[in-house]
Parts: structure tokens; C-alpha cells; sequence
């Protein structure tokens, strides 16, 4: 079972003569991860605003959970939680108190409410700060009260605009597992992020914004697929065989020096680890290591955006 | 094109934090501060004054406002140049300091319409006002029984009431301009300057330039003995453009029993009139009815240019 939760047709956006987003068709199943990837200014923060229904599309059509956000915005915003690009709290309340506001706005019972926010700010870790004003939290915990946020409002779809930007690390991760948590309980997620190592480890589907545009929608193996010719880079170790003669019989491998004595790098379109192993065994060679991995996300994404400038 | 859902859904927990946060700032309390003090101080000369000339007068409650004691001015016409000010302080950045907290995509993607965010901080920031001036007429009035040692009568709290019901209205104004220049505005020392500068105006200079203009418009001329009247009846439309003349003319009625007109009196008006003799609460509300009416309808205005821009502001800051 996988309903359409997000669908959007054709939608525009003009500031005047200025084109900020230009014909983009997106759909989002239900309970799938989706990352919006592009560089600033390609248009995705004014593609989220549209979806929420907080700036009006010049053309085109949305549909959240089968509703029009214009229209009906507040049965929308119900179950859609929206984390702006570096969300801001009131500095003097406490991360309680915050989160009680907003349950307020969304018209929850306060009993109801109470106990929803001690869990949610349970599950994001704040609850042992949830009492000090938000003014002394950092930019990670603030990034987590917007979760938090989400969570205790049972939202069914959460938007996330560029939920890692500034964050150390260390907190990236940390907010990265939450979100992954998410969508595994079935939330559907949508998030926005220029940075992509970041997106590929959540997300089940991308779609790359450029200029107004989505340049390339699908999984990320697709997309590495098509980017990249060799899908797999290899590296090993090994003493005592000429991996030169070894590779020369597989098709499609490309071998790489590392001009390190006895470590090669080889491009693969395939994963031919245990081929490899076998030949370097059964020409009596020490196999010291043998690693291979996907080309990452970035590197794809990298080579795409090259592609695009320069088919322009 | 017709939306679903109600518009003022969210108009109470947003007017509530906004007054609780008013209340808890640091703003409200240095011009609440402000205003005690000078309030005081008025009240404490009039008090004097009052105690010196006690027998002139049937209305010695109502002259606690309005006595002025030397250099002090009067309760009323303080209160009525301060409270601007205090209007100001709580509306100058309602809107942008939301954008500049980053706050507002936040609360924008609450289940509230935008109109919830502006009708809740007009309503919590007139909400703080309305206590306020409750607790300043409250002490006033204690310190009267106090010092004077006589309790106000039905009709002082009656003619009191609806005073405060007017200042309120004044009050109003200044938020809604308040408000308006914070919509209109992205920084808020900027829209704090513009509505200050605009309270100067209309409080301090205003009726040094409408007697200027009102000759410009309606010159005086020597043979006709009716140039003279058109050109007050223009100087008081002028003034009148101004909430604080507004306002003058409703508490000097509301707070003095004994005055029966804002505009000129004529002989014949007078022919069997029975002059000092004091008019009934209702009758003095009805004489000030129009200016009050003109209040509300500025403060509509004001609210009404602010609620079309921030309908139609971009969200992203």
C-alpha cells in the first residue's frame, strides 16, 4: 500500500521577470524519504513554501495528503510539520514552553499536549534542558526542538529545509539518525540540503534542483548509475601477483595507480571482489585487503551539476 | 476563492503569549515605571491643589485628573501624552521581530491563518494596555479616598469607566500604528523611530502647524466678520486629524461635568442656559460620541493597511 502524499504539477514560481521555480512535477509515497538536493537559490526552499501553502504558485497545482494547501491550509498544516532553514524559537521561553505554544496554535488539549511534548523531547534527547531558555541552546539542540516540534504534533509528513546546515558533525549525525527514526515509524519525509553525503544516507529518492528546475529524479543508485560509468571503485593489497594481468581478462575494469607499491584502485562496473580474490589466490599471491564501494552520492552529484554547466 | 476554517482560530493562545510576554519584559516595565512615576507626581499635586480650594467645586473626584498643580500637568493630559509611548513599546517590532527571530515560517506553518497572528498581538498587546490602565485608575482612585478621604460617587466610576474605556480606544490607535510600521518595516529601530516620530508630531507640533495650515486654507478676511468663524471651523477639522486632539476634547467632557461643547458656543445658544449646572454621564458620552467614533475608526485604518500588507508579505525573510 503506497498512497501519493505529496504531488505537485507544473508548478511555478515568478518574482516578477525573475523565475524561481519552473515547471516541477514531484510526487512523495507514503512513508518514503525524499531529499531535495541542489545548490542555494535553485529554488527549493520557494518549492517547500509552495507545497505548505505559504506563498502562492504562480502556475501549477499541489496536493498534500489529497488537499489543496490554498485552500485549505489549515487541514494541511495539520498533519504537515514544516522545520525551516535555521528555525528560531522564542529566546525567552524554555524549549517547553516553546513547544506548549505551538500545541496551543494547533488547538491540542493541554493535558494532551504535556505529554506529548515530555515524550517528544524524550526521544530527541532535550529533556534534561527542556526547562532552560532557549536562548542557551545551540544551533543542534535548536535543530532538535524543531523535531521535537514535529513529533508532538503527530505530524504524518515532515518538511525539512536544510535541517543540517551549520551543524557540527557530530550533531549532523545525531540528527540524522532522528530523521531516519522518523521514517521508519512511517512518517513521510521530505528534506532540502545542498549538502549530499548528508541526504544519502536517509533518503530513498532524490530529486536535483537547478535553476528552478528538477534535473534528475529517482533512487540514488539510479543516480549514480547514470552518472557515473564504473559503478564500483575497488581498492586492495596484495604482495607477490601482477594484478596487471589479473584485471586484463575482466571487462569493463579500469586500473588505477596509487603509486603506493603493492595498493591498487580499481574502477568496476560491477562488484568483482570474489573474482578477484579467486584469481589473486590461484596465481599464488597474498591477499592483504580488498575493499570496494559505491560511488558516494556526492561525487555523482558533483559530476551532474558539471554535466549540466557544461551542456549549457 | 474560498478557504476552509476559521480565520480566528489561534487568536487566543497567540494574544495570550503575547500578553504574557509584554508583561514579563523589560520594555513594559521601564514605561509602566515612567508612567507611575509621572502619574504620581501628578496626582500628588493635584491632591495639594484639591486640598487647598476644597470648597470650589462639586466634583472632586473628577478634578484629581484633571487638576494640574504647577509645573506639573494634569493625570489626564499626562496620560494621555505617555500612553502612546507605552502603545509604541509594545507594537514597534510585533511583526518584524517575528522575521528576525526567524519565528514566523515557524508559526505560519501552524494550523492558524495568518490573520490569528495580527488579530492575537493587537488583542494581547490591547489586552496589556486594558490592565494597565485599570491598575492606574484603580490606585488613582485609592490614593484619592486615601488623601482625600471621600469615596467616589456613581457617577465619578460611571464617567470613569467610560473615560477608560476611551483612553483605551486611544490607546489602540497608537498600537495599530504601531503594529502597522512594524508590518511595513523590516527593522525594528526603524519602525520604532517612524511611530515615534509620528506620535511627536501629532502630540507636540501638531497644534503649532494646523493654525498655519487652516489660515492657508481659510484666510481671514477683514470684511467679513464670517472668514473668522470658517477659518476655526477649519483649524478644528485640521487639529482634529490628530488622535491627540481627539482625545483632549473626549476626556476634558468625560472628566468635567460642567462643559457642554468642543466648539464655539454662541450667545443665543446660551439663552436659558443655566451656566456651572453639570449634564448627566450619558449626555456628556453623547457629546463626545462623534470623536469617539473618529478614534475607532483611525485605529480601524491603521489596523486595516497593516492586515493587507502582511497578507500579502513573503513568508521567507
Amino acid at each position: 500500500m503506497s498512497n501519493t502524499v505529496i504531488e505537485a504539477h507544473g508548478l511555478s514560481k515568478r518574482y516578477g521577470r525573475q523565475v524561481a521555480v519552473d515547471g516541477i512535477d514531484l510526487e512523495v509515497m507514503e512513508g518514503e524519504v525524499v531529499g531535495l538536493l541542489g545548490p542555494n537559490g535553485a529554488g527549493k526552499t520557494t518549492t517547500i513554501l509552495m507545497l505548505l501553502g505559504l506563498t502562492e504558485a504562480s502556475s501549477g497545482s499541489v496536493r498534500i495528503l489529497g488537499r489543496d494547501p490554498w485552500r485549505e491550509p489549515l487541514a494541511v498544516k495539520r498533519e504537515v510539520g514544516y522545520l525551516p532553514d535555521a528555525v528560531g524559537f522564542y529566546d525567552n521561553l524554555s524549549g517547553r514552553e516553546n513547544l506548549r505554544y505551538t500545541a496551543r496554535l494547533g488547538g491540542l488539549d493541554a493535558a494532551e499536549a504535556d505529554r506529548r511534548i515530555a515524550e517528544a523531547l524524550e526521544r530527541v534527547r532535550l529533556a534534561e534542558v527542556a526547562d532552560r531558555r532557549v536562548g542557551t541552546y545551540s544551533r543542534g539542540m535548536r535543530q532538535r526542538l524543531g523535531l521535537a516540534e514535529l513529533l508532538s504534533r503527530h505530524c504524518r509528513v515532515a518538511i525539512l529545509d536544510e535541517p543540517t546546515s551549520g551543524l557540527d558533525p557530530q550533531s549532523t549525525h545525531e540528527l540524522l539518525q532522528l530523521i531516519g527514526g522518523f521514517a521508519q515509524e512511517g512518517m513521510t519525509v521530505l528534506v532540502s540540503s545542498h549538502l549530499l553525503d548528508v541526504v544519502q544516507s536517509i533518503c530513498t529518492r532524490v530529486a536535483l534542483f537547478n535553476r528552478g528546475r528538477i534535473g534528475f529524479s529517482g533512487t540514488v543508485e539510479a543516480l549514480s548509475a547514470r552518472v557515473a560509468d564504473s559503478g564500483f571503485e575497488i581498492e586492495l593489497e596484495a604482495e607477490g601477483v601482477d594484478i596487471r594481468r589479473i584485471t586484463e581478462g575482466l571487462a569493463g575494469v579500469t586500473l588505477l595507480d596509487t603509486g603506493v607499491p603493492g595498493r591498487w584502485r580499481l574502477k568496476a562496473p560491477l562488484d568483482i571482489r570474489p573474482d578477484l580474490a579467486r584469481r589473486i589466490v590461484a596465481e599464488g599471491g597474498a591477499l592483504k585487503s580488498l575493499d570496494a564501494h559505491r560511488l558516494a552520492l556526492g561525487e555523482a552529484y558533483t559530476r551532474y551539476f558539471e554535466e549540466v554547466a557544461h551542456e549549457a | 476563492m474560498k478557504r476552509e476554517g476559521s480565520p480566528f482560530k489561534g487568536v487566543g493562545a497567540v494574544a495570550l503569549k503575547e500578553a504574557a510576554d509584554h508583561i514579563t519584559s523589560a520594555r513594559m516595565h521601564l514605561v509602566m515605571l515612567l508612567l507611575l512615576l509621572v502619574l504620581g507626581a501628578a496626582l500628588y499635586g493635584a491632591i495639594g491643589q484639591i486640598k487647598a480650594t476644597t470648597a470650589q467645586n462639586a466634583f472632586l473626584f473628577l478634578q484629581l485628573l484633571t487638576t494640574a498643580h504647577q509645573p506639573l500637568p494634569s493625570f489626564a493630559s499626562m496620560l494621555g501624552f505617555l500612553l502612546p509611548l507605552l502603545a509604541i513599546a509594545l507594537g514597534f517590532d510585533a511583526v518584524n521581530g517575528e522575521f528576525n527571530r526567524r519565528t514566523m515560517s515557524r508559526i505560519l506553518a501552524q494550523p492558524i491563518y495568518r490573520d490569528a497572528v495580527l488579530f492575537g498581538k493587537f488583542l494581547g498587546g490591547l489586552l496589556v494596555m486594558a490592565i494597565a490602565l485599570v491598575t492606574l485608575w484603580l490606585l488613582m482612585t485609592g490614593l484619592g479616598i486615601l488623601f482625600l478621604g471621600l469615596p467616589p460617587s456613581a457617577d465619578d466610576i460611571a464617567r470613569g469607566l467610560a473615560y477608560l474605556v476611551a483612553t483605551l480606544v486611544y490607546a489602540g490607535i497608537w498600537l495599530a500604528l504601531a503594529i502597522t510600521f512594524s508590518t511595513l518595516v523590516r527593522a525594528p529601530a526603524t519602525s520604532a523611530l517612524a511611530a515615534l516620530a509620528v506620535w511627536l508630531v501629532f502630540s507636540v507640533f501638531w497644534s503649532m502647524l494646523a493654525p498655519v495650515l487652516a489660515q492657508a486654507i481659510s484666510p481671514i478676511d477683514p470684511f467679513d466678520p464670517m472668514s473668522l468663524l470658517n477659518q476655526f471651523y477649519a483649524l478644528q477639522d485640521i487639529s482634529r486629524i490628530s488622535p491627540a486632539t481627539l482625545y483632549g476634547e473626549v476626556s476634558s467632557i468625560l472628566l468635567d461635568p460642567t462643559s457642554r461643547t468642543v466648539g464655539p458656543v454662541f450667545q443665543e445658544q446660551l439663552v436659558g442656559a443655566l451656566v456651572g449646572a453639570p449634564l448627566s454621564t450619558g449626555q456628556s458620552i453623547l457629546i463626545v460620541w462623534p470623536e469617539i467614533a473618529s478614534m475607532l475608526a483611525e485605529m480601524l485604518v491603521l489596523f486595516t493597511i497593516s492586515y493587507v500588507v502582511f497578507q500579502r508579505q513573503e513568508v521567507r525573510a
